[in-house]
C-alpha cells in the first residue's frame, strides 16, 4: 500500500534527530502565525497564485534563504565533525551521516540556492529593466517557481522521512546505481533535481523570450544594460544544457526503476557516458551561475563610481566567447577518468582559453573605477571582495586546467578551496552585493548600512580563514569527502583554523538575518525619499516609484541610448508624451502551486515505490495542466484613469 | 538622499535617433509560436542525448541479440509513411483553418489522429514482440538504448495524441478564433518536429542498424 | 502586456501553403524510398552506406524544416533560424565530443572490458536461468 515506506523510516541517527525536530518545529510556528495573525488569504491572493514576476522574485529569494540555512547548516557540521574526529575520536556523526551531509550540502547550495538567486534576480530586475510591464509567459514564469519550491520541498523532506543519497551532489554510477544503492536516497535526488532542473528549463524560455520580444521601443540590443544582457546569455545555457541534464537523470532513473543497463557493466552499459554527459550540463551550469552575477557588478560598479561601464561592447563580446566556450571544456571535470592526452589537451586548452574573456571583464570593471567618484557602500565592498577572491580561485582553476596538474589535486580540498571561491567569492558575494543594492527599489527603504558592513567583514575574513588553507591541504594531500583525517598527517590544527573561519562566517550570516528583520523594523528611519532613484543610478528600474507598481511603467519609455535613466535625468531622453493608457495584465492562478504540489507528491510516492499514488500524481499533472490549455485568455485591465490615480499617489511617496 | 547630478565627459553621447520597437512581432501569437520553438529546441537536445546514448552503446549487445536478428524494416516503412501523412494531415488542417473550415479542420484533425495512433499501436506491437521474446530492455545497454530513444518518441507522440484529442473539442466548441488558431499553430509545430526526429531514427537506429 | 492581433492578421503569420505540403511530403517520400532502398538492396559498399544515410537523412530534414516547419520563412529578425542554428552547433558540439571523449576511453579500457565481459558472463549463466 505504502510502497517500501514503513515506520522505520521516521526514525534517524542521533545527530539527524536534532535537525529533523528543528525544522518541523519551524515549519509549524509558521503554519501557526500565519494563522494567528490571519493572513492565509492575504498569502493566497497576493503571494501564493501571483503570477507578478516581481513577487515571484520575492518567493525566489525566500525559499533561497531557507535553503540557504540548510545547506549552510550542512556546511558547519561537516567542519565541526572534521574538526572533531581526529586521533581515537570519530567525531559525533556517523560515516554514513557524513556522507549524506555533503551530498545534501552540494544539491541544496547549487540547485537551491544558486539556480534561485539567479532566477530571482531575473524576475525582480528584467522587466524593469527592458521597460516592460511583465513577462512574456507569466503562468509558465510562475510554474517554473513552483517545481523549483517541489525540488526544495522534497530534499526537505528527505531529512525527515528516509535518507537522502549519499551519492554526492552528482551521484555518479555506479555508486547512485541500484546495486550500491538500493535505498531511497539517490531517488530523492534524482526526483528533487529533476523536478527542479524542468522548472529552470521552463523559466529559462520564458526570459530568453521575454528579454528578446519584449524591450521597450528604442532599446536595441547593444542599448541593454549589461544586467539584462548577461542573464540573456545565462537563458542560453540554460536552454541549451538543462535538457542534458533531464535525459541524463531519465538515463539514471530507467536504470534505477527498470533495470537497464546504461551505467551498469554487467549488461554492457559504461558508468563513465554518465560522468561525460552530467558534466556537459554541469560545466555550462556553473557559467550559468555566474553570468547573472557578473551582470549585477556590471550595474553596481557604474553606479558607485559615477562613471559609466568602460567597454560595454566587449563586456557583451566576453559574454558571447564566455557562453560558447562553456560548451567545450566540460571534460575537465574528468581528467583523471583515463581520456588520451590528445583529449586531456584540447579540454585543458579551451579551459584555459575561457580565462581570456573572464579577465576582459573584470578590466574593464576596475577601468570604470578608475577617474570615478568611487562610493565604498557595501555593494562596492563586496565587488572587492569578489574582485580578490573570484581572481585568485580564477587562477587556481587555470592552474586546475593543466591535465598533471589536475592529475596531483583532483578531489582533494584543492578543488574544494578552488570551487568555493567561484561560488562564494563569485556568486554568493555577488547575490549579496545585489540584495542590497535592489533592496531600495523592491522595499522602499534600505537595509541598515552598519549592519551589511560588520556582515561583509564577517563573510570576507571568515572566507579567507575557512578556505585559503584548504588549497594548502589540499597540496599536502587531502581527499575531499572524508569524515575523518588521521592525526598522523598534522593536519589537525588547520581543520582547526578552517572550523573556527566557518564560525566567523556563521556570524556574518546571523548578522544578515538579524539585520533584515531589523531594517524592516526601522524602515521609517532609512525610508527612501528620492522618488525611486536612492543611488543615482543609470537604469530604468530606477525611474519607477519605490516599490514599483503592479504595472512597474504607466507609460512604456522610450530609449535612445545605453544607461536610458542617465539620459532622462540630463533631459536628453526622447519624449514621450504623457498619455495614460488602459493596462491589461493577467489574473492570478492557483495551477502553478496545484502543478507543483503534484510534482512533490509524484517524486515523493516515486521514491518510495508507491506506484499507484504516483500514476494518481501524475494524472493530477496532466489533468491540471490539460485545463490550463483550455482555458480562455483572461486578463485583469487597470483603466487608464486608475492608473493616472495610482501615479499622482505613489509619487507622494508616503511610508507604509 | 539625493545626490547632485555630475557630468563626466566621457557621458556626452549623441542621441541617437533611433526609437524603433526592437522587435516589430510583439503580439501573443508571435510570442507563443517563438516560446514553443524554443522549447523545441530543448527537446532536440533532449533526442541529441538519446541518440548519442544510443551511438556510444549501439553494439554493446552483451553476448545477445544484434539489430539485424531484431528489425523489420517492412515494419519500419510502415510506420514511416503513416507518421508522414499524419504529419501532413496536420498541416492540411492548419490550411482549413486559414479559411474557417471549421468541420474540414476536425475531418484533418481526426485523420492525424487515427493516423498517429496507428503509428503507436504498430511501435507498441514491436516493443512487446521484442520483450515476448526475451529482448525486453533489460538484456544489454544496446536494448536499454533502444527502447529510450524510441520510447521517448513514441511517448511524445501519444502525449501529442492526447494533445489533439484536446485541440479537437477546443476546435469543437470554440470554433477557430484567434486563441484556438493559435493553439494549433503551436500543436502543428510539436507534431511535425516529432515527425523530424522520425527521421533520425529511422536512419540512425533501424536503416544502420541493417548495414 | 501587448496589443493584440486579430485572427486574420495574425493568419497573415501564417506560412504554410497546399503547395508546400505537396512539395514536402513528395520530398521526404522520395529521400525515404532512397534510404531504404540502399538498405534493402544494397548497392553500395558498406563504408558509404553509412555516409549517404546520413547525408540523406540530413536532407530530408532540411526539407521537413522548410516545407512543414517554414523555417527561414518568418519576417526579419529571422530569430527562430538564428536559435536553431545555434542549437544545431551545441547539439554537435555536445555529440561529437561525447563520440569523440567515449571511443577515447573505450580505446583505452577495452581490454579490461573484455574480460569483465566473460567473468560476467560466466556469472550470469550461473545467477540466471
Amino acid at each position: 500500500m505504502f510502497g517500501r515506506l514503513t515506520t522505520e523510516a521516521f526514525f534517524h541517527e542521533p545527530s539527524q534527530n536534532g535537525a529533523v525536530a528543528g525544522m518541523v518545529i519551524m515549519g509549524a510556528l509558521l503554519l501557526i502565525l500565519i494563522t494567528w495573525t490571519a493572513r492565509w488569504k492575504w498569502l493566497w491572493k497576493e503571494w501564493i497564485t501571483t503570477v507578478d514576476p516581481k513577487r515571484i522574485g520575492v518567493m525566489y529569494i525566500v525559499v533561497v534563504l531557507i535553503m540557504f540555512a540548510k545547506g549552510f547548516a550542512d556546511a558547519l557540521m561537516m567542519r565541526l565533525q572534521q574538526f572533531l574526529s581526529v586521533g581515537d575520536s570519530s567525531g559525533f556523526i556517523s560515516a554514513s551521516h557524513f556522507q549524506e551531509i555533503f551530498s545534501a550540502h552540494g544539491t541544496t547550495m547549487i540547485f537551491f540556492v544558486g539556480m534561485g538567486v539567479i532566477f530571482g534576480l531575473m524576475n525582480l530586475i528584467i522587466p524593469l529593466q527592458i521597460g516592460a510591464r511583465d513577462v512574456a509567459f507569466p503562468f509558465l514564469n510562475a510554474l517554473g517557481f513552483w517545481l523549483f519550491a517541489s525540488g526544495g520541498l522534497l530534499t526537505l523532506i528527505s531529512l525527515a522521512i528516509g535518507k537522502f543519497s549519499t551519492a554526492g551532489w552528482l551521484a555518479y554510477p555506479p555508486l547512485s546505481g541500484i546495486e550500491y544503492s538500493p535505498g531511497v536516497g539517490v531517488d530523492y535526488w534524482i526526483w528533487a533535481v529533476q523536478i527542479a532542473g524542468i522548472g529552470s528549463t521552463i523559466a529559462g524560455i520564458n526570459f530568453l523570450v521575454t528579454i528578446m520580444k519584449m524591450r521597450c521601443p528604442g532599446m536595441t540590443y547593444m542599448k541593454m544594460p549589461i544586467f539584462t544582457w548577461s542573464c540573456l546569455c545565462a537563458v542560453v545555457l540554460i536552454i541549451l544544457a538543462f535538457p542534458v541534464l533531464t535525459a541524463t537523470l531519465v538515463l539514471l532513473t530507467l536504470d534505477r526503476y527498470l533495470d537497464m543497463h546504461f551505467f551498469t557493466s554487467y549488461g554492457d552499459g559504461n558508468p563513465m557516458m554518465y560522468v561525460n554527459l552530467i558534466w556537459a550540463w554541469g560545466h555550462p551550469e556553473v557559467y550559468i551561475l555566474i553570468l547573472p552575477i557578473f551582470g549585477v557588478f556590471s550595474e553596481i560598479v557604474p553606479t558607485f563610481s559615477e562613471k559609466r561601464l568602460f567597454g560595454y561592447a566587449s563586456m557583451v563580446w566576453a559574454l558571447i566567447m564566455i557562453t560558447i566556450l562553456s560548451y567545450l571544456v566540460w571534460l575537465h571535470h574528468f581528467f583523471t577518468m583515463g581520456a588520451s592526452p590528445y583529449v586531456n589537451s584540447f579540454f585543458g586548452i579551451m579551459t584555459i582559453l575561457i580565462a581570456i574573456p573572464t579577465g576582459v571583464k573584470i578590466f574593464n570593471w576596475l577601468f570604470t573605477k578608475f577617474r570615478g567618484r568611487v562610493h565604498f557602500t557595501s555593494p562596492m565592498l563586496w565587488f572587492f571582495a569578489f574582485v580578490l577572491n573570484f581572481t585568485v580561485a580564477g587562477m587556481t582553476g587555470i592552474l586546475l586546467s593543466a591535465p598533471p596538474v589536475d592529475y596531483q589535486v583532483h578531489n582533494s580540498l584543492f578543488l574544494i578551496a578552488h570551487f568555493h571561491g567561484m561560488v562564494i567569492g563569485g556568486v554568493l558575494f555577488g547575490f549579496f552585493a545585489g540584495f542590497t543594492y535592489w533592496f531600495p527599489k523592491f522595499t522602499g527603504f534600505f537595509l541598515d548600512e552598519k549592519l551589511n558592513l560588520y556582515a561583509f567583514w564577517c563573510w570576507f575574513l571568515g572566507f579567507l580563514v575557512a578556505f585559503m588553507p584548504l588549497y594548502m591541504l589540499g597540496f599536502m594531500g587531502a581527499t575531499r569527502r572524508l569524515d575523518h583525517y588521521e592525526a598522523s598527517t598534522g593536519w589537525h590544527p588547520i581543520f582547526a583554523v578552517v572550523a573556527f573561519g566557518a564560525c566567523i562566517i556563521l556570524c556574518g550570516a546571523l548578522i544578515q538575518f538579524f539585520g533584515l528583520f531589523w531594517s524592516i523594523k526601522i524602515r521609517k528611519r532609512n525610508w527612501d525619499h528620492s522618488g525611486g532613484d536612492p543611488w543615482n543610478a543609470r537604469t530604468l528600474e530606477w525611474s519607477i516609484p519605490s516599490p514599483p507598481p503592479i504595472y512597474n511603467f504607466a507609460i512604456i519609455p522610450t530609449v535612445d541610448q545605453r544607461d536610458p535613466l542617465w539620459a532622462i535625468k540630463r533631459g536628453q531622453a526622447p519624449k514621450t508624451e504623457k498619455i495614460y493608457e488602459d493596462i491589461h495584465l493577467p489574473v492570478n492562478t492557483p495551477i502553478g502551486l496545484y502543478i507543483g504540489m503534484f510534482a512533490t507528491i509524484f517524486g515523493f510516492a516515486m521514491t518510495w515505490h508507491i506506484f499507484w499514488l504516483a500514476i494518481l500524481s501524475l494524472s493530477g499533472i496532466i489533468t491540471t495542466a490539460i485545463i490550463r490549455l483550455s482555458l480562455r485568455d483572461k486578463h485583469e485591465t487597470i483603466s487608464a484613469d486608475e492608473v493616472k490615480k495610482m501615479e499622482t499617489l505613489q509619487n507622494r511617496n508616503e511610508p507604509l | 538622499m539625493s545626490r547632485p547630478l555630475t557630468l563626466h565627459h566621457q557621458d556626452t553621447l549623441e542621441a541617437h535617433p533611433d526609437t524603433r520597437v526592437p522587435d516589430p512581432h510583439q503580439d501573443v501569437f508571435s510570442t507563443t509560436t517563438f516560446g514553443f520553438w524554443v522549447y523545441l529546441m530543448t527537446d532536440c537536445l533532449l533526442f541529441a542525448t538519446f541518440f548519442v546514448t544510443f551511438a556510444v552503446f549501439h553494439d554493446r549487445t552483451f553476448g545477445g541479440p544484434s539489430p539485424k536478428d531484431l528489425f523489420d524494416l517492412k515494419t519500419v516503412f510502415i510506420e514511416t509513411m503513416v507518421l508522414l501523412f499524419s504529419s501532413v494531415a496536420c498541416g492540411l488542417a492548419l490550411l482549413s483553418s486559414l479559411k474557417l473550415e471549421k468541420t474540414k479542420v476536425i475531418i484533418w484533425m481526426a485523420v492525424a489522429f487515427l493516423l498517429g495512433a496507428s503509428f503507436v499501436a504498430i511501435e507498441l506491437k514491436e516493443f512487446t514482440h521484442l520483450v515476448h521474446e526475451g529482448n525486453s530492455w533489460e538484456r544489454s545497454a544496446f536494448l536499454s538504448s533502444f527502447f529510450t530513444l524510441v520510447g521517448t518518441h513514441g511517448l511524445h507522440v501519444s502525449v501529442g495524441l492526447l494533445w489533439l484529442m484536446v485541440m479537437m473539442f477546443q476546435v469543437f466548441w470554440m470554433g477557430i478564433t484567434a486563441l484556438t488558431f493559435r493553439r494549433l499553430s503551436v500543436f502543428s509545430m510539436f507534431w511535425h518536429f516529432l515527425d523530424l526526429i522520425w527521421i533520425f531514427i529511422f536512419t540512425f537506429v533501424y536503416l544502420m542498424g541493417m548495414v | 502586456m501587448s496589443t493584440d492581433l486579430t485572427l486574420k492578421e495574425i493568419q497573415k503569420e501564417w506560412h504554410g501553403t497546399y503547395r508546400s505540403y505537396a512539395l514536402g511530403l513528395l520530398f521526404s517520400l522520395v529521400l525515404t524510398a532512397i534510404s531504404f532502398g540502399l538498405v534493402i538492396l544494397n548497392p553500395l559498399p558498406h563504408k558509404y552506406v553509412h555516409i549517404a544515410l546520413l547525408v540523406l537523412a540530413v536532407v530530408q530534414a532540411a526539407g521537413q524544416l522548410v516545407f512543414f516547419l517554414h523555417l527561414g520563412q518568418e519576417a526579419h529578425p529571422r530569430w527562430e533560424t538564428l536559435i536553431f542554428s545555434f542549437t544545431t552547433l551545441i547539439l554537435l558540439i555536445i555529440v561529437i565530443g561525447t563520440l569523440w571523449v567515449m571511443s577515447d576511453l573505450n580505446e583505452r579500457t577495452m581490454e579490461n572490458m573484455e574480460n569483465m565481459k566473460n567473468m560476467t558472463n560466466m556469472k550470469k549463466d550461473m545467477v540466471h536461468d
